[in-house]
């Protein structure tokens, strides 16, 4: 009895106050931070396994190529400071690409979660935009946290220019939002068939032509290949984040992409596949 | 400017076409209709026949071709926005968010919509009492059966009291205990004053529960009206069916003396009186048949076929083993007009 009424309750307010006249950009807004607030709920709660799943590779190539290898000989002791900032930069990219692709390709394919979302009285641009949103902030606490991570694992190692955090937190920014709609336009042109080969042919190529493990300035002798690391935007990220995190050394500072340079190239990126991405997403969930 | 009439439509549909790229056929070619408020409406056809793409386009997630939609006498493609509002849709399948627990797949519906925390969560607990959830809304969807997802879904669609609600295939593989259970949550839903659009392949979901029924094919509506006048339509009010064992004889020698083979008997089941329209059942479930044979008889007069058959049926020795009269069903008007048979 009293369900019934409540839930008569709920068609008879309709009929009798009809739509509130509220303003379609207040409605929007409240749509938009509700799909927020949804993610961060969502990943709140598995907010351990998240770490892991982003955390443990940064920390086994810092352990590895940071301590272990100076420490056999294989490296300079130096090598660590130069390798922190690509190991940043690597972590704020992949956790905001993979941020939204994985979970992007699969829900296109199969789960049709994303449904709802795009059934709420929104634009279908912005439940994309949460996403991009949602997973470079991902990438950022992701890259932030794997500062203490190297302060452990590094020990007397560790060194970081203390004077350019405000750089260092505005290049990680730019590199978490400019992975995150990479991520948006992979995510929306993968079929779920194709994952296997998207991390061989895109997620390999990135990781390792972004000038994480190695300075681009020293590249010189292999020209080739220095002219192909920019085409990846990891490397504008690394090295952006070497120029504004590498100390100088008795005097001596280690050369690097311009910063203006890593600006434009974070920025064109960003600015890029925003646009792109986008474009795919209308045309993935809207025939 | 909006006429009076319009002013009462929930939906209305016109010349609507889509054709997707790379395709040539047009999914929806050219259809017309519009659902008054309040009314529950169906698209009835077999798969591919464009229901699923009608509901695509009237709720904004496939854009049509040409043609105008509009829902609540708000364009779909001019104002999706407007439309979402206004309108909720049950798929097909699951696409229940598989991260949060039941009740928050509710909550956060509503949230996405605007409806305030206090409202929105006795609103879920309503919905969950009322659809037989009660005391489940905690658990992870992952652990729930078909039925239950579907209930949910209806739940979550109600969550923010939309005008028209749309249901594509509702009771599609359920059990049938469900499918009565969703049946009567729909009646009440329909009693409350929601506008619903429906797409089913079952006939008798569509007899159950529509006021008007649209019947598709090919991205056409073949026909548009009630279920007793579209039942009209078939010429020969009535239905007969008939089972017969046809003598061993028959079988071995398929002509032999005086004994019919089967396509004599239907011969002579054609010359009854009325000359009825004759079609053969095939045998049920790809099982041999065994010398049985079905027959569909369609004639004005059951009473008077049904006597006149069994006559023909004595005197050629074959064994009457199932006589069914029955009123045409809105099979038989899918079948009049296009053949063929629904679920082929």
């Amino acid at each position: 009895m009293s369900v019934e009424t409540s839930i008569d309750a709920i068609f008879l307010e309709k009929k009798t106050k009809e739509r509130r006249p509220r303003s379609r950009l207040l409605m929007i807004l409240v749509a938009f931070l509700a799909i927020l607030r949804r993610d961060l709920v969502v990943t709140g709660r598995e907010f351990i396994p998240f770490l892991i799943q982003v955390l443990l590779q940064p920390l086994f190539f810092l352990f590895i190529f940071g301590k272990v290898l100076p420490s056999i000989g294989a490296a300079q002791q130096s090598y660590a400071s130069l390798l922190l900032p690509g190991i940043v930069g690597l972590t704020v990219v992949t956790t905001a690409l993979q941020g939204v692709t994985l979970p992007l390709v699969l829900d296109l394919g199969f789960g049709r979660e994303i449904d709802d979302r795009l059934l709420a009285p929104l634009p279908v641009s912005l439940v994309a935009l949460e996403k991009i949103l949602f997973a470079a902030l991902r990438g950022l606490v992701a890259g932030a946290i794997i500062f203490p991570l190297a302060y452990w694992v590094l020990g007397s190692s560790y060194s970081v220019r203390a004077d350019a955090i405000g750089v260092i937190i505005g290049i990680m920014v730019l590199t978490a939002l400019a992975g995150a709609t990479l991520g948006l336009t992979i995510g929306t042109l993968v079929k779920p068939e194709q994952i296997g080969l998207m991390f061989a042919l895109i997620f390999t190529p990135l990781i390792f032509t972004g000038c994480t493990y190695y300075p681009w300035s020293q590249l010189d002798g292999i020209r080739w290949f220095q002219v192909i690391t920019l085409f990846n935007p990891l490397t504008y990220a690394c090295e952006g984040l070497r120029y504004a995190m590498v100390p100088p050394v008795h005097g001596y500072t280690l050369p690097t992409l311009g910063i203006g340079w890593v600006l434009l190239g974070l920025g064109v990126t960003f600015v890029a596949f925003l646009f792109l991405g986008i474009y795919t997403f209308r045309r993935a969930v809207v025939s | 400017m909006r006429t009076e009439e319009t002013e009462e439509l929930a939906i209305e549909v016109r010349d609507l076409v889509k054709c997707y790229p790379h395709s040539k056929v047009n999914a929806v070619d050219g259809i017309s209709f519009s659902v008054r408020r309040g009314e529950i409406f169906g698209l009835l056809g077999p798969n591919g026949a464009g229901k699923t793409t009608t509901i695509g386009i009237l709720t904004t997630s496939v854009l049509p071709t040409s043609g105008t939609v509009q829902i609540m006498g708000v364009d779909v493609v001019r104002d999706p926005i407007g439309v979402k509002q206004r309108i909720s849709v049950v798929p097909q399948r699951s696409n229940l968010d598989q991260s949060l627990r039941a009740r928050e797949i509710l909550t956060f519906h509503a949230a996405y919509h605007g409806v305030p925390r206090a409202e929105r969560e006795a609103r879920a607990e309503a919905l969950l009492k009322e659809l037989g959830l009660e005391g489940r809304g905690r658990e992870k969807i992952r652990r729930y059966s078909g039925g239950m997802a579907q209930r949910l879904m209806l739940a979550r669609a109600l969550m923010h009291s939309p005008d028209v609600l749309f249901l594509d295939e509702p009771t599609n593989s359920l059990d049938p205990q469900s499918r009565l259970f969703l049946w009567d949550r729909i009646r009440a839903m329909h009693e409350r004053g929601v506008t619903i659009l429906l797409t089913t392949h079952d006939m008798e979901e569509a007899e159950q529960l529509c006021e008007r029924i649209a019947i598709m094919d090919h991205g056409h509506i073949l026909v548009l009206d009630t279920p007793d006048n579209l039942k009209k339509l078939v010429p020969g009010g009535t239905r007969l069916e008939l089972r017969l064992r046809l003598p061993q004889t028959a079988m071995a020698s398929h002509n032999g003396d005086g004994a019919p083979s089967p396509d004599g008997l239907r011969a002579l089941l054609e010359q009854l009186p009325g000359s009825p329209r004759i079609e053969e059942l095939p045998a049920e479930d790809g099982q041999e048949n065994h010398g049985t044979r079905s027959f569909r008889l369609y004639g004005e007069e059951a009473g008077e076929l049904a006597v006149e058959a069994m006559r023909v049926v004595s005197t050629s020795g074959a064994e009457l083993r199932d006589l069914h009269v029955a009123r045409p069903s809105l099979e038989d008007v899918f079948i009049y007009l296009t053949g063929r048979n629904l679920r082929s």
